[in-house]
């Protein structure tokens, strides 16, 4: 046995024993994501929390982070185990943070040692729960034209503006957050400050969507004291911060291409509503001729996102790779809520009763709509996939 | 293992992309084609694909081979399509090999692949699409077999040294059980091999076998138990094929980039407008996918795993579609140009068109991964 078969066989073993038997069951709507942070209830969902708990001692909310961060400290070939591991037991993600997906990674490569000790290991054991202040109301695709300005006071900076399109701002902690330190350069007066969302001066109003519901929020921020220590990388530097951690957040849109764990919940329901045939084929042959190409281009899009972690972790994506995952991987997700919401037919409309989960399929297909929007848009995408893969010339 | 070429696998890229862009570009084929050689490839090329250690690199050592895998075969494949080289490697290096591998056949065909002499072609097809179902007839006959039926769209069948045949010996036309493989000698009294150019300018052959008498040592495996060559003989086919489209459609997306690079109109070049920007950077994207998709069903067969099968299909279906896109923006990218024989584009849409359709297409594989679903 190498080293990695052993890991493997400990691991599961593990998970075995660790892993409740209802956080094996699959994700059904967001109530069942453990997001962590402050007001997290642990008595809420014991088994939850238990597997919370269990996972964060041993680093392994993230666990390819450095253990004096909090993290599990493992190789890139032993967090895919883990991952493969996990899949097969059907064991849920437990923590679900954009602590862990953007701000850590940006923290790692331009924290100070001592930003790195203070933030990173309550983000690992999730008891800080981020959000994101970069989009304003008039700075969405054009994100470095932003107006949210940070006045220099000496040993902290006061912070006056407003941001759109906050993810979970009402329920965040903490906020990272793009403010504009200079106006002599555009990219080059931006910089990255971090601040608790109970600041005097910081306010969040939701704002309700297609979905019916309000994951997403303004936040107002009014003579908001930043301490300087709270701002990572230089002043005026904070679009390289920027750009890093959104190469990561296309990283983590992307991976909603690749669909649940578990049962397809595509198929299920088209045969659940239309039927096989006597020679078991889906009983509407076009609806089954959709479905069959989408999942053509969905598996092999599951063979591009392991592609892509591995090179990732080998150093040797192309660093606009994030760019085509996140193209691809929300366009492909918009798909298969168009093919579930095609299959469902009448049932997939209903928007409140309880057979229908108060409306979880028209929802969760409405809320797919912004995965082409939020974190750059497709188009802008397709812009940075010309001109820096590409290297097609500017216009 | 990550899903990447590793260090051997990288070189042998760089040397199979430099030798073959050598000896086998473009021009090659366009060579071939203008001369109407009757042949369809060059064997002197196929020499040097032997001294080059290629024709025998999936064969085991014992037989004189280098025991590799799909993967380093797929990088092979890669460069062909690629290049357009007009080649017997696909059906003889990879998927005759992996049939005929652990069998009773090896010993008497494998030496002879990987030192260059010998030639396969692989007669599976009945119909004018590619279909499951085996009706050609083979009945016991003393010692050995008499062969009845017709085989389509058999790549060099008029010219290679024998012929693997996929025939029924027992059951009905759709049963898995009852199925044989041979291997035919092509020089068996009474088998007809006519041959047919194709839109690439590649031939393939119609193979007519009219009871013709076969020994018993032309059975590869076990008669009526010839689904398990089969199989591999279609897994490899199946991600050799999809392999050497990814090199189809990588070729024609270099030359649709370089032009887009350089022509000139309206006062700038023309890969500067957003309109042509946005299709290149998605064909990118669907290219990307179907390379990642095939290099997985590649490591899938290496590693023997039973997920190789969808996976194989997966592949074949997307670098099928990727490919068309590939070509298809490639002669639209390129204008009138695209539209002249002297141009090159041209070649990479017909070749996409014959390897789409070789062992199954988009639709055959999306079908297939259906069934194998449940729906």
């Amino acid at each position: 046995m190498t080293d990695l078969d052993t890991f493997r066989s400990e691991t599961r073993a593990w998970l075995e024993s660790n892993c409740p038997p209802e956080m094996r069951k699959p994700v059904r709507s967001d109530k069942d994501v453990c997001w962590g942070g402050r007001r997290y209830d642990p008595a809420a969902n014991p088994p939850q929390a238990a597997w919370l708990k269990a996972m964060g001692e041993r680093g392994w909310t993230v666990p390819d982070w450095p253990t004096t961060y909090g993290g599990g400290g493992l190789s890139p070939a032993e967090t895919k185990v883990l991952r493969e591991e996990m899949r097969s037991l059907g064991a849920r993600n437990p923590l679900n943070s954009f602590g862990i997906s953007m701000l850590g990674p940006a923290l790692l490569k331009y924290g100070t040692e001592e930003q790195k000790l203070e933030y990173l290991p309550p983000i690992a054991r999730g008891e800080i729960r981020w959000c994101q202040g970069y989009s304003e109301p008039n700075a969405g695709s054009d994100l470095a034209s932003l107006a949210a300005s940070a006045e220099d006071a000496g040993d902290h900076y006061v912070v006056n503006g407003q941001k759109v399109w906050t993810s979970y701002a009402d329920k965040a902690d903490w906020i990272f957050c793009l403010v504009r330190t200079s106006k002599e350069s555009k990219q080059g007066g931006i910089s990255f400050v971090l601040f608790d969302m109970e600041s005097e001066g910081v306010s969040t109003k939701p704002i309700l969507l297609i979905s019916g519901y309000s994951p997403f929020c303004e936040t107002f921020m009014d003579g908001v004291k930043v301490p300087k220590r709270q701002r990572i990388h230089d002043e005026n530097k904070g679009w390289d911060v920027a750009k890093y951690l959104l190469g990561h957040e296309r990283e983590m849109i992307s991976g909603m291409g690749l669909g649940g764990q578990g049962e397809n919940p595509l198929i299920a329901g088209a045969i659940a509503t239309v039927g096989l045939d006597a020679d078991g084929h889906l009983a509407d042959p076009l609806l089954r001729a959709q479905i069959a190409q989408f999942e053509v281009r969905a598996r092999a899009f599951g063979a591009m996102s392991e592609r892509f972690i591995d090179e990732l972790k080998a150093g040797r994506a192309h660093p606009a790779q994030p760019s085509m995952m996140k193209y691809y991987g929300t366009e492909l997700n918009k798909g298969r809520h168009e093919l579930i919401m095609a299959a469902g037919g009448s049932d997939a409309l209903e928007w409140e009763s309880e057979a229908s989960g108060g409306g979880a399929a028209p929802r969760a297909w409405l809320r797919t709509k912004a995965n082409s929007i939020e974190g750059g848009t497709s188009e802008v995408q397709l812009n940075i996939i010309a001109k820096r893969i590409l290297e097609l010339p500017g216009a | 293992m990550p899903l990447y070429l590793d260090d051997d696998q990288t070189t042998l890229r760089d040397t199979a992309r430099e030798f073959i862009a050598d000896k086998a570009p473009v021009s090659h084929l366009r060579a071939l084609r203008d001369a109407e050689d009757p042949t369809g490839f060059s064997r002197d090329l196929w020499r040097d694909f032997a001294e080059m250690g290629f024709t025998g690199m999936m064969v085991g050592e014992e037989h004189g081979g280098l025991g590799l895998g799909h993967v380093e075969a797929g990088v092979v494949l890669e460069e062909i399509g690629r290049n357009l080289s007009p080649s017997p490697f696909l059906s003889t290096a990879v998927a005759a090999v992996a049939a005929l591998k652990g069998t009773g056949a090896a010993d008497r065909w494998l030496p002879g692949i990987a030192a260059g002499e010998t030639v396969a072609a692989l007669a599976i097809d009945e119909g004018a699409k590619h279909r499951e179902r085996v009706e050609c007839r083979a009945e016991r006959d003393g010692n050995g077999f008499r062969l009845s039926g017709t085989k389509r769209f058999v790549a060099h069948g008029h010219v290679a040294d024998f012929l693997l045949v996929s025939a029924r010996t027992a059951g009905g036309p759709d049963d898995r059980d009852g199925i044989t493989l041979f291997a035919v000698p092509r020089d068996t009294a009474d088998l007809v091999a006519e041959a047919e150019r194709l839109a690439d300018a590649s031939i393939t052959a119609r193979v007519t076998f009219d009871n013709i008498r076969l020994d018993a040592d032309a059975v590869v495996g076990e008669v009526d138990a010839g689904a398990a060559p089969l199989d591999r003989l279609l897994r490899a086919g199946r991600t050799g094929t999809a392999a050497e489209l990814v090199g189809v459609g990588a070729g024609a997306m270099d030359m649709t980039m370089g032009y887009l690079k350089e022509r000139r109109q309206f006062g700038t070049v023309i890969g500067s407008y957003q309109a042509l920007q946005h299709r290149a950077a998605h064909l990118y994207s669907e290219m990307e996918v179907a390379r990642a998709a095939v290099l997985k069903a590649q490591q899938l067969l290496d590693a023997s795993s039973p997920l190789a099968d969808e996976a194989v299909s997966v592949a074949k279906a997307q670098a099928a579609l990727a490919t068309a896109l590939s070509v298809q923006e490639g002669i639209q990218m390129h204008g009138g140009i695209g539209m002249t024989d002297e141009y090159d584009i041209g070649f990479y849409m017909k070749r996409h068109r014959v390897l789409a359709e070789l062992f199954g297409d988009a639709n055959f594989h999306a079908d297939r991964l259906a069934r194998l679903a449940g729906y």
